[in-house]
């Protein structure tokens, strides 16, 4: 097995590491490890892979000294350690760049990078040297950022390359990163990817977690498959396959057709005709259950007008009627500068839109001025003849707009809520939920149960505050609120950042439900692997306008990489099948 | 108006002025590493009788006696605030709650008039007061003289400590730490700080500085002790870090200006101004309410700066 593995050749004496033996780490109510065995030889990129709520981050949290486990023992390079804080873990040389980011936003990138350092000018801070610094450190890794920028102001995939500035700027002789790809862009993918491989090449030790089976299969040496707190098993990257891990994470075999589309294995257009979309058995489980949108005394509104509406199956209705029409709009960003300038798009009924682009093109400042949260200076959004542009978050939830937004433990959720109470945030004014403005608690806890179990989020009880819960979780708690609802236009950042294979792939059997009861669904995701598996037309967006538009079916990740790199296509766009049979 | 009655007027403002920039300045640091202090008020309140009381027991040259005196009200505002520390960071009591109690336990009726009792100072008068000092002579100066070069050794105390204040929060690395720890703990944790001993080092040096602006009252304005002297300084020290965004050099000027309106009636009539005195008493009121409503439109709301874990007590595994 290590002969396989090109580590071996890197590994200095037979000692590894990092070792941690029988950590068990409970919490009330949920054991999140139970007894894990991990260890990290020095120039390994190490893989943990599992579930959501599986237990990595919190193995990697107590290695971080954020956890003191209840069992178990760390050794680093042989010798016993007890961490008991961050501080300790930074004084052993251990670098983390964590889920949720741990930034302080109102702090700029260099200072939030000069945190907890030591300054060459004593007690006095350095920013002159510390901004060089990370001038140099992003220009040799590729990574853009702008020293002086405030947190507050950036995206989230800026935001990212600044947890990974801040941890190469330490220096870490083992770095752990959990899920440092989520919001990085493919071609930010391939520039960490090359930076972390010259780490270990360095003889640094990395851990590294991901949801995505290609890249993990593509950068690590060993996978380590947890499964409910429990390790499974450890497989050397270069014999495993994808569907030898998904079956370790999940327990049993996923339908081989799931797994193509959601890991983005194909390259190019992945084969999306109906007749291939054979549901997952969860899936098809669920479906056919009763209650599933909405909680039971809600009525579900008919959708007439499309002809695929009730089926249920995901199959791409006839687009109907434009929904959703952006025109001509013009949206600040927080620097003041233009973020989307002049964009229009429309979506219609029954179909998916997929803006793909680069982070940073004006994908979040258009999402929040859909979604009421930001205000354009100009041109107009009209959800089925009710103007948005300048109103409210509840004047387009009053109209049928439900929104996902991209940063989901800022915006998302109220994290000291209980699951049920972020369950119900937007819907507690239901006539099923409350009367004569009191909560009505048996129907309550009867829709969020409902909810917990169709979307399998783990959480030990409904009343557990929301924080608690893992990442992919979280994620899965919003989906499931936003999508229980029935919306008549459903906007959706970043889908399924966060989510393990299997989760994602039901949230997408969701939203192409969503489509075959005929509402227009936008959605925007830096992810490419899913824009062009989910949507029927892709608009590329380049520095706040849609440079193009693309069919999954006829275009290739490279040309779309292309516009997305600010390359005009050629001949006109080709428009695509408006609607996807 | 003539020049000396806006001479008079500025300095009688500084001298008012001068406990609420020590007590801000203090519950400032406080905030800035997300513990709210409500019990500034009982910790000026104890400054002062102790002070005094120091001040009336040492005997030697006048100036060392009021420099013990004054490290001794220091010392007694920040006990007063270790307890509050203790309360609200490690027993994670309610700071609000915690906060109130202390002024309640030592404010009127309770320590501090307990102490005046037990120590007998009420109605003595007091032996040594810190008198202006005339700065290189400059006090002559007309206009600037008085008001920059002839003030007493507190005034010029607070304004070495706004400066340095100002100096530490922007300019040191402790200071940049502070920032972060009240904005985001979890983010300074993780890097390497010590959230903990950062909030309590911070919310007792805050104390130290309340316990100072007590003293000023006594041991500056008007050497005698009654019980509740400081007549609610403490809580427009708490308005104004709020008022001046958190920001040193804007609670400077705010103290003033509160210092301005609280003297202004005196003064004016002391110069033979008639206005009715309904008038000035309202006036820091009002500008309370104009203040507020400045603060609150949305161009000062997006600078505002309040750090965002104020009162938020921080359990690292709590994530
Ligand atoms: N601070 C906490 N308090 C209570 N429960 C917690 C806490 N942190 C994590 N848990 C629970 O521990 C379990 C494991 O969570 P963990 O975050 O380690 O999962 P994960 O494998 O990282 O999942 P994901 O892929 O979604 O990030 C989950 O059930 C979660 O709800
Ligand atoms: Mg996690």
């Amino acid at each position: 097995m290590e002969g396989t593995t090109p580590a071996t050749a890197r590994i200095r004496d037979g000692v590894p590491l990092l070792e941690m033996r029988g950590i068990t780490k409970r919490f009330a109510g949920v054991v999140a490890d139970d007894g894990v065995d991990f260890d990290v030889r020095a120039g390994e990129i190490h893989t943990l892979f599992g579930e959501n709520g599986a237990g990595k981050s919190t193995l990697m949290r107590v290695l971080y000294g954020f956890h003191h486990p209840d069992a178990g023992e760390i050794r680093l390079q042989g010798s016993p350690v007890s961490i008991a804080s961050p501080a300790d873990a930074i004084r052993h040389g251990i670098g983390m760049i964590h889920q949720h980011f741990m930034l302080v936003n109102t702090l700029s990138v260099a200072d939030n990078v000069a945190l907890g350092l030591r300054s060459s000018r004593g007690p006095l801070t350095d920013p002159g040297r510390v901004s060089e610094r990370i001038r140099q450190l992003s220009e040799t890794y590729h990574l853009q950022v702008d020293p002086q920028a405030l947190i507050w102001q950036l995206s989230v995939g800026e935001r990212q390359r600044v947890e990974i500035v801040k941890a190469l700027y330490r220096n870490a002789t083992l770095l752990i990163l959990d899920e440092p790809t989520a919001v990085l862009t493919p071609q930010e993918v391939d520039d960490l990817f090359a930076v972390l491989r010259r780490m270990a090449e360095d003889g640094k030790g990395l851990v590294f977690i991901s949801h995505k089976v290609r890249e993990v299969l593509g950068l690590s040496d060993r996978i380590t498959v947890l499964r409910a707190g429990h390790k499974v098993g450890t497989l050397p990257a270069a014999s495993a396959t994808r569907d030898q891990l998904v079956q370790m994470m999940v327990g049993h075999a996923l339908p081989a057709r799931d797994l193509a589309a959601e890991t983005g294995a194909t390259e190019g257009a992945p084969d999306r005709t109906p007749s291939d979309r054979a549901p997952s058995d969860r899936a098809t489980a669920i479906e056919s259950g009763p209650g599933v949108t909405v909680g039971a005394g809600t009525p579900v509104t008919p959708i007439p007008a499309t002809p695929a509406a009730g089926a249920g199956t995901g199959a791409a209705a006839a687009a109907g009627a434009p929904r959703l029409v952006v025109r001509d709009l013009t949206v600040r960003g927080d620097r003041g500068a233009d973020a989307v300038r002049g964009l229009s798009l429309e979506v219609r009924g029954g179909e998916i839109v997929g803006i793909a682009g680069v982070s940073g093109n004006g994908q979040r400042e258009l999402a929040e001025a859909i979604a009421g949260l930001r205000r354009p200076s100009s041109g107009s959004i009209v959800l089925e003849g009710t103007e948005l542009a300048g109103g409210s978050p509840a004047r387009g939830r009053a109209v049928g707009l439900g929104y996902v937004p991209e940063e989901r433990m800022r915006d998302g959720v109220v994290p000291d809520f209980s699951v049920a109470e972020n369950l119900l945030l937007v819907d507690s004014h239901e006539p099923a939920f409350s009367r004569l403005g009191f909560l009505r608690s048996g129907e309550i806890r009867r829709h969020c149960e409902e909810l917990v179990r169709t979307f399998d989020i783990r959480t030990p009880t409904l009343e557990a505050p929301a924080r608690t819960l893992s990442g992919g979780n979280i994620q899965k708690l919003i989906m499931a609120r936003e999508l229980s609802r029935e919306p008549r236009v459903l906007l959706v950042a970043q889908p399924t950042r966060g989510i393990d294979v299997a989760a994602a792939q039901y949230i997408h059997d969701r939203l192409r439900e969503q489509r075959g009861r005929g509402i227009g669904v936008l959605i925007i995701s830096e992810d490419l692997d899913e824009v062009m598996a989910l949507a029927d037309r892709i608009l590329v967006m380049y520095e706040g306008a849609i440079i193009g538009e693309a069919a999954p079916r006829a275009s290739t990740r490279a040309s779309i990489g292309l516009m997305m790199a600010g390359v005009r296509p050629e001949a006109p766009a080709d428009a695509g099948p408006r609607a996807t049979a | 108006m003539n020049t000396d009655l806006i001479v008079a007027v500025i300095v009688s403002a500084i001298a008012y002025g001068t406990p609420l920039v020590l007590a801000g300045l203090g519950e400032l640091l406080a905030e800035r590493s997300g513990v709210l202090n409500l019990g500034v008020e009982g910790m000026m309140l104890m400054g002062a009788v102790t002070g005094f009381f120091v001040s009336q027991q040492l005997g030697g040259p006048g100036w060392a006696v009021l420099i013990v005196a004054m490290i001794m009200a220091a010392v007694a505002g920040a006990l007063m605030a270790l307890i509050h520390a203790f309360l609200s960071i490690t027993v994670r009591v309610n700071q609000i709650v915690s906060g109130l109690a202390l002024t309640i336990f030592a404010g009127m009726a309770g320590l501090s008039s307990y102490a005046g009792q037990v120590w007998g100072i009420g109605g003595q008068h007091g032996l040594h007061q810190l008198t202006r000092v005339d700065l290189f002579g400059l006090g002559e100066i007309p206009v600037i003289g008085p008001i920059l070069f002839d003030q007493d050794p507190f005034v010029y105390l607070s304004w070495g400590l706004v400066v340095l204040v100002a100096w530490y929060l922007y300019r040191t690395r402790t200071g940049l730490y502070l920032r972060a720890v009240g904005e985001s703990p979890r983010s300074a944790d993780a890097m390497g700080i010590n959230v903990t001993r950062y909030r309590y080092v911070h919310t007792t040096v805050g104390g130290a500085l309340a316990g100072l602006g007590g003293a000023y009252f006594t041991l500056a304005i008007a050497p005698i002790w009654t019980d509740g002297l400081t007549a609610g300084a403490g809580w427009i020290a708490i308005a104004l870090v709020i008022f001046a965004f958190w920001r040193p050099d804007v609670l400077l000027l705010g103290a003033y200006l509160f210092g301005a309106l609280s003297s202004l009636g005196f003064t004016l009539q002391a110069h033979g101004v008639q206005m009715p005195s309904e008038f000035f008493s309202s006036l820091p009121y009002l500008m309370t309410v104009v203040v507020l409503a400045g603060a609150s439109t949305t161009l000062a709301r997006r600078r505002i700066g309040t750090p965002a874990s104020l009162g938020v007590p921080y359990v690292r595994e709590e994530g």
